[in-house]
Order: C-alpha cells, then structure tokens, then sequence
C-alpha cells in the first residue's frame, strides 16, 4: 500500500470510529444523542453554515487575525533573531529577558491585551503576535547563530560585506532552521486565536465555537474545531510545499 | 610592487587566552612568499601552521607584525586573498556553477562573463558535467575541486590552502595533488599552502617550511629542486623526504617529551 493510501485508510478509520460511537450511542441512548453529534449532523451544521455565507465570514475573520499577528511576529523575530544571532553583545542583553518571559504561559496575558487594546481586531492581533513571537524569535537567533564560521570566512575571503553575508550567506544557512520556527509559529496562532476570540469577539471560529456552547449546540461545537483543523493543516501543508522548493539543496542526495 | 614579494611576513606573533596568560601559537616568524612560488608550510600537528594561514587570509589578527601583500597590509579577508579549507566550505544551497560564480557576483561582473568564467574553470577542474549539481551531490574529492574553482574563478593576487586534501583518502588526495600541480602550471598563481604531509610538500611546493613546535618558528627552509612535473618514485624526489622527515621527526620528538 502507498504512503498516501496508507493516511486515508486512518483518517477513514477515525470517521468510521467516531461514525460508529455517535450512532451507536443515539440508537442505545447512553447519553443525551445531542452531547454525541454525529459526522452527518456535525456536516449537517456545516453546510447550514456554509450556505449563508457565516461560516466563510468566521473563517476569513480567524485567518485575517492569524496572517496578521503571525506575519508581523514573523517579521519581527526574523530581523531581531538576525540581529541577536549575530551580535554578540545584543545577545548577552536578550538571553536574561527572554529567560525570564519565555516560561509566562501567553494566555496568562490575554486579559491584558484586552485591557490594553480593547474588544476590537487590535487585541486578537497583538495577542497572537505576542503569542508567536518568542518562540519564533528563538529559534531564529539559534539557528543563524549555528551558521558555520567556516562559511562566513569562504564568503569574506571572496569579497563579501557585512550586507552580503546576511543575505547570501546567513539567511540561507539559517533558512531549515528558520523554516522550521514558522511552522511552529503558524501551529501557536492557531492554538491560541481560539482562546482569542473565546473572549469579546463577534466573529471567529473561536466565537462560532463559543456560540455553539452558548445556544448549547455540540454539533456546532465540533464543526467550528474541525474547521480549525483544518485551515492548520492547509497552512502546514502550503509552508511544507514552500520548503521543500526553497530546501531543494537539502534533499538533492 | 614590481619585484618585491607577494607576501610579505614580518615578525608575526600570535598568543591565545587573556593577557598574562597568554599561550605563544606562533613566534617571531619572517617569511616571503613570491610571485608564482608555491611555498608549503610544513609541521607537528598544533605548531601553528593554519594559524599563520589565518593571519594571511585576515581572519585573525596577529598579537604582533603585519603581513603584506603587494606592498599593502592585511587587515582583514579580501577578494585579493583565495582560500580553500580543508572543510570545503561549499555553500550547500548553491549548485557547483553558482558557488563558482560566487566571487564573481559579489563583484557585480556581467552575466555573459559570469558565466564564461565559470565555464572555464569547471573545465579546468573537469567537473563541467556537474555544474547543476549541489554540494550534497559530490565526492569529497570533486567538492574540493570545486572549492578550488571558486578560489580561482575570483582571480585572486595569492591562494591560501588550509589542509586542503585532508580529509581525503589517500588515492584521491594524489589525483588532486597531481590535478593542483596542473593547474598550477597553467595558472601560475602564489600559493601559501598548508599541510602535515611531507610527501605532498615536496611534490607540491617550490620551498618547503619546516616549522617547530609550540610555538611555532620557521625551523629550516628546503627549496625543492625538482622539475615541474615531478615523479614520487624518483631517488631526488625520495631524498627530499628523508631530509625533511629527519628536521620534522625531531620537532615531534620533543612535542612527545
């Protein structure tokens, strides 16, 4: 069996188990049938949604916050990461804060940014850029700080100027390890732009979620997640096509 | 600087670790290095003879002299200054041709003569049929042909060689000996180069510089006379290395002591 017959047989088989729990338990009735939605009535709520145009509208707004926060947070610790990375002195400054901000679980600080920036697009955006920052940020200023002195010195000695070596060099060796930090940072926006719009938000998947509990809803509940996931592994999936043509050199052998 | 050396050394001295405790790598060396000479310098492992190499290319500062090149001070790495490592060194996201390319890009030259230029010295290393290659792609022995293109491709006034068939084995590192001794005798270049071979100093060089042990000092200078082309098994080529094995086996000696 193929590799890609391999993945669709288990992700059939979760269907079927879930399938075959829901149904099971709507026909014996151990629980209230509504608490177990099935995949029908889950597809069901989907479409319903779909079809006024209310699930786009959710699933737009997440991705606009997402893209935002993320994309400055990418920015910023790109430039920063590049920086400390290769200064030593703004390294020694960075290690100590980073140290002692980096274990603050981020959601510790949502009610802040609410505080700060309001109810509005503002906060959704700063927390999750805040969110993905650090991690990013680190993994950034690691990554070019193993670019190999060697490199640096063939580069130098072939008449490069500190610009050159940036951008010809240390962005380039640093560019699996940077790949890898925006992955990570795409997967900690999704995490946390739910529990973003769980809090004063009028549109969102993490609201559409939040609704589904309130009009007590599960069907609606397990859609919302489902859709999650499924604009994580888009994302995923576009950064990985990204990097296996930017990496092309990796998997040359 | 029509007649003087091309490298010039003067009095170069290097210690590691704080003022005080100072360890001497290197002491008091002079050397001159002349146009189209190709110089090997020879000695124990840790007698600081890339780190005298790394003072050339600019990577280290000395703790005192100053070495010339064309009459000017090195201060730092420049295109004037080719070097190949024994690590290679290769740029892995570059494919052969664009790491070829490289010094002349950083140049601004225009695409036709980038691309002349690459030509040519692939040619010259043979690995023309590999240029689209990457660096993952290839031996140990055609990587560091190709980091001897790239040195070449940039034009530089003198080539410094770190150990570069190092980390080869045995029958590769002769094939390129033989192939840099070629090149050398279509592209004359100065070449300080580094090894602890003896038998690739004298097949190689046109002076052999016998260093010391720590800290380093120039201990005696062999000129090889030999021809260009030069035959291993010949008994002046043999002689040569018994000379210096006898001048290097008492430097090790006293590194065991």
């Amino acid at each position: 069996m193929s590799a890609a017959a391999t993945r669709a047989v288990a992700l059939l088989g979760v269907l079927a188990l879930w399938a075959a729990v829901a149904h099971g338990n709507a026909w014996l009735g151990v629980v209230n049938p509504v608490l177990l939605p099935t995949p029908v009535e889950v597809s069901r709520v989907g479409l319903e949604l779909a079809w006024s145009g209310e699930l786009t509208r959710h699933f737009l707004t997440s991705l606009g916050r997402v893209a935002q926060g993320f994309g400055l947070a990418a920015l910023a610790a790109l430039g920063l990461g590049l920086l400390v990375g290769m200064c030593v002195p703004l390294r020694l400054m960075a290690e100590p804060v980073i140290e002692f901000v980096r274990p603050i679980p981020p959601l510790a600080f949502l009610p802040m940014f609410l505080v700060w920036f309001g109810l509005g697009e503002a906060s959704k955006v700063a927390f999750i850029g805040y969110t993905t920052f650090f991690p990013m940020f680190v993994a950034i200023a690691a990554s070019v700080l193993r670019v190999d002195v060697v490199l640096l010195r063939a580069a130098a000695s072939l008449g490069a100027s500190r610009a050159d070596l940036v951008r010809r060099v240390v962005l380039p060796a640093a560019l699996p390890g940077i790949a890898v930090a925006l992955r990570v940072g795409v997967g900690l926006a999704l995490f946390v732009i739910v529990g973003a719009e769980f809090m004063g938000a009028d549109a969102g998947l993490g609201h559409l979620i939040m609704e589904g509990r309130t009009f007590f809803n599960p069907a609606q509940i397990v859609m919302g997640a489902l859709v999650l996931g499924l604009l994580g592994s888009l994302i995923n999936t576009l950064l990985l096509v990204a990097e296996r043509r930017l990496l092309r050199w990796r998997a040359a052998a | 600087m029509a007649g003087g050396p091309k490298i010039r050394i003067q009095h170069i001295a290097k210690s590691f670790g704080p003022a005080g405790r100072a360890i001497p790598a290197l002491a008091e060396i002079d050397l001159d290095v002349h146009e189209r000479e190709l110089v090997c310098l020879l000695g124990p492992s840790g007698c600081g003879k890339s780190t005298l190499l790394n003072i050339v290319a600019g990577f280290l500062a000395p703790t005192s002299g100053t070495v010339l090149v064309d009459g000017r001070p090195v201060s730092g790495p420049a295109p004037e200054r080719g070097v190949v490592f024994q690590e290679y060194a290769l740029f892995p996201w570059l494919t052969v041709s664009g790491n070829v390319e490289f010094g002349p890009l950083l140049q601004s030259r225009p695409a036709a003569e980038r691309r002349r230029t690459v030509d040519r010295y692939l040619d010259l290393v043979g690995l023309r049929a590999h240029a689209e290659k990457f660096p993952v792609q290839l031996s140990g022995g055609m990587k560091q042909r190709v980091a001897i293109a790239r040195a070449l491709a940039n034009n530089p006034a003198v080539i410094l060689m770190d150990e570069p068939f190092g980390a080869l084995d045995a029958q590769t590192r002769e094939v390129l000996q033989d192939e840099l001794s070629r090149i050398q005798r279509v592209e004359h270049k100065t070449i300080l180069f580094v090894t602890h071979s003896i038998r690739e100093a004298v097949y190689l060089a046109d002076r052999v510089v016998v260093m010391t042990s720590v800290p380093g000092r120039i201990k005696q200078v062999f000129p090889i006379k030999l021809p260009e082309v030069r035959d291993r098994f010949a008994p002046e080529f043999t002689q040569y290395e018994s000379d210096i094995t006898r001048v290097v086996r008492e430097e090790v000696a006293k590194v065991r002591e």
